[in-house]
């Protein structure tokens, strides 16, 4: 039992991920919160997705099932939980078993090298960004598994079209990752490092983010990820395979319930995955805003009360709407409901001011809030731009954006290198 | 490895050949993190897994499979090539048995971090030609595969 408590205590004092100090327990608790996490996350997604879309629409989503719809995504997964399971008569069985699960293991394997914080990943790989790309293409499999294993034409077309445009525009976020990648390896030796947490160190070092690195090269090489990382997970405008389904058909048509929502999970994680895999090759990762421009104690403090402050933020909002609540004695439940969400938001402000916990936290803060307005974006171009055809989605992978990546990569290397003879010489 | 190997060419239905083959890639993938090599583990999984599998799945799927399914699996002279297999095992094993000598008994220091910077120092410096000679490669059969697919040029 003491050699246990040793062994868990002998990783606290470390400054390592938890795989990298090889620590199992540490990994696992790790593991478990990155899964709990993401769980949530993608639960949260529902609800913004279907309230935001609403208000960029001039009306107001699911407002009756809680206060203010928040209930509204346990409603839909015990909905999807309770339906009947169907599987197409000549369909593939074991083929259409597995394919949810490959698409949910890609998915959700990926977040193992995602650096929340400088130790605050499950593990620190030395090919981290090679490893998120690899793993997250492996998904294509389980869409073409799952429109093969359907047994019938429209999810069959419907999984090759989506497979095809994954497959190509994985090419031009390839060509993007490789740019920012270069960049990492503008530093005193010359090598750079595809590890996650070591290309954000690196921005630390060259004191601006790559985004803005050799402007606007460091802003064309984002703006390529961010349009091949929409397309890479069939969201609108690229959505021709899920739309398809509102149309006449998907990959994921002869799904029912809970593989469906396998699916819908798998998806979302995706979205966060590759949102991260931005964050953390252009905007700076963990780091706050202005690492460098504005450092010193002073800054930091001031900077440090913003995690705080967004929760309470948070928490004056639900007060506020709980007060507009209509007063009718149906409505007292989720009056009350609503002013104790707002409770519980405010109470993890306030815990959020604590120093020991906010140090900690800070990082995770950072990424998370980066991330979510990654997720603001996609449910922006949901809402804002009209579907692109299939072949002019095809079109554009191939004949717009790879050349752009191609021409982005060749002006990185050049300018880093007249940057390092100049400055060198 | 072996079981998905096995699988590949034991399978009726060519989709789960494909699937099995998909098995053995990344089966492969970790032999490669085994010899420290992490950097060509990540590229097989993104190109051969994740790109060539996905091509070859295309094509099967769009490619009839009634009559492979009816096929034998195995002609009638697996024995022969059981006894072929075995014997090109069995010279495999000895000349790995007979010749230990000859390789370095402790090998130069594999240092697991340093893979990419390695090979990408042998591969754009020492072998640089080679690099642009398989690149040419592949471009002419791109070329090739556009020329033939074309309706009108």
């Amino acid at each position: 039992m003491n050699q246990f408590v040793h062994y868990v205590q002998s990783y606290l004092s470390s400054n390592q991920t938890p795989g990298a100090a090889g620590n199992m327990f540490w990994a696992l608790v790790y593991i478990l919160l990155v899964f709990a996490g993401l769980s949530a996350a993608v639960i949260a997604m529902n609800w913004l997705e279907r309230k935001i879309l609403a208000h960029m629409q001039v009306r107001l989503g699911p407002m009756r099932v809680g206060p203010h719809g928040l209930l509204q995504p346990i409603a839909d997964a015990l909905k999807l939980l309770l339906k009947e399971d169907i599987m197409p008569a000549e369909a593939d069985g074991f083929i259409f078993w597995i394919a949810p699960l490959v698409v949910v293991l890609a998915a959700f394997t990926v977040f193992v090298v995602v650096p929340f914080g400088p130790t605050h990943a499950i593990t620190d790989m030395n090919i981290g960004i090679l490893f998120m790309l690899g793993v997250s293409s492996l998904s294509v499999l389980g869409i073409v598994m799952a429109g093969w294993a359907s047994n019938s034409h429209y999810p069959l077309i419907g999984a090759l079209r989506s497979s095809a445009q994954m497959v190509s525009y994985e090419v031009a976020m390839g060509f993007a990752v490789v740019s920012a990648i270069l960049m990492t390896s503008l530093n005193a030796t010359g090598t750079g490092t595809l590890s996650m947490i070591g290309i954000v160190q690196a921005q630390q070092a060259q004191g601006e983010w790559f985004i803005f690195k050799f402007f606007p090269i460091g802003l064309i090489a984002f703006f390529i990820f961010a349009v091949a990382m929409v397309a890479e997970t069939n969201r609108a405008p690229f959505d021709l395979a899920e739309a398809e389904s509102e149309l006449t058909a998907g990959f994921h048509t002869e799904y029912s319930g809970f593989r469906w929502s396998l699916f819908f999970l798998a998806e979302y994680s995706a979205m966060i995955a590759v949102s991260s895999i931005a964050v953390t090759l252009w905007l700076g990762g963990w780091l706050r805003p202005f690492p460098n421009a504005l450092h010193g104690a002073s800054w930091d403090m001031i900077f440090s009360f913003f995690p705080g402050a967004t929760f309470l933020l948070f928490a004056v909002a639900c007060f506020y709407n709980a007060v507009r609540m209509p007063k009718h004695p149906l409505f007292r439940i989720q009056t009350i409901g609503l002013a104790a969400f707002g409770a519980v938001l405010a109470a993890a402000g306030l815990l959020l001011f604590i120093p020991a916990v906010s140090s900690r936290v800070q990082d995770i803060f950072w990424f998370s809030s980066k991330v979510a307005a990654f997720m603001y974006l996609y449910i922006w171009y949901r809402g804002t731009f009209p579907r692109y055809r299939f072949d002019q989605l095809m079109q554009m992978g191939w004949k717009v954006l790879l050349p752009m990546g191609l021409g982005i990569l060749i002006l990185t290397a050049s300018v880093a290198l007249l940057q390092q003879r100049i400055w060198h010489q | 490895m072996l079981i998905g190997g096995i699988l590949v060419i034991t399978r009726r239905n060519p989709v789960h050949s494909a699937l099995a083959l998909i098995v053995t890639l990344l089966a492969q993938a970790s032999i490669y993190l085994m010899l420290y090599a992490p950097f060509v583990a990540g590229v097989q999984i993104i190109l051969y897994a994740g790109g060539i599998m996905v091509l070859f799945l295309f094509v099967i799927m769009l490619v009839s499979i009634d009559c492979s399914i009816r096929e034998r699996q195995l002609n009638r002279q697996w024995l022969v090539g059981m006894i072929a297999a075995a014997a090109l095992g069995g010279s495999l094993i000895s000349a790995f048995v007979k010749g230990r000598n000859m390789f370095p008994e402790h090998a130069l220091p594999i240092v697991e971090s340093d893979n990419t910077q390695n090979l990408a120092t042998m591969l754009y410096g020492q072998y640089m030609f080679a690099f642009e000679i398989a690149s040419l490669l592949l471009l002419v059969a791109i070329i090739g595969a556009v020329v033939m697919a074309k309706k009108k040029i």
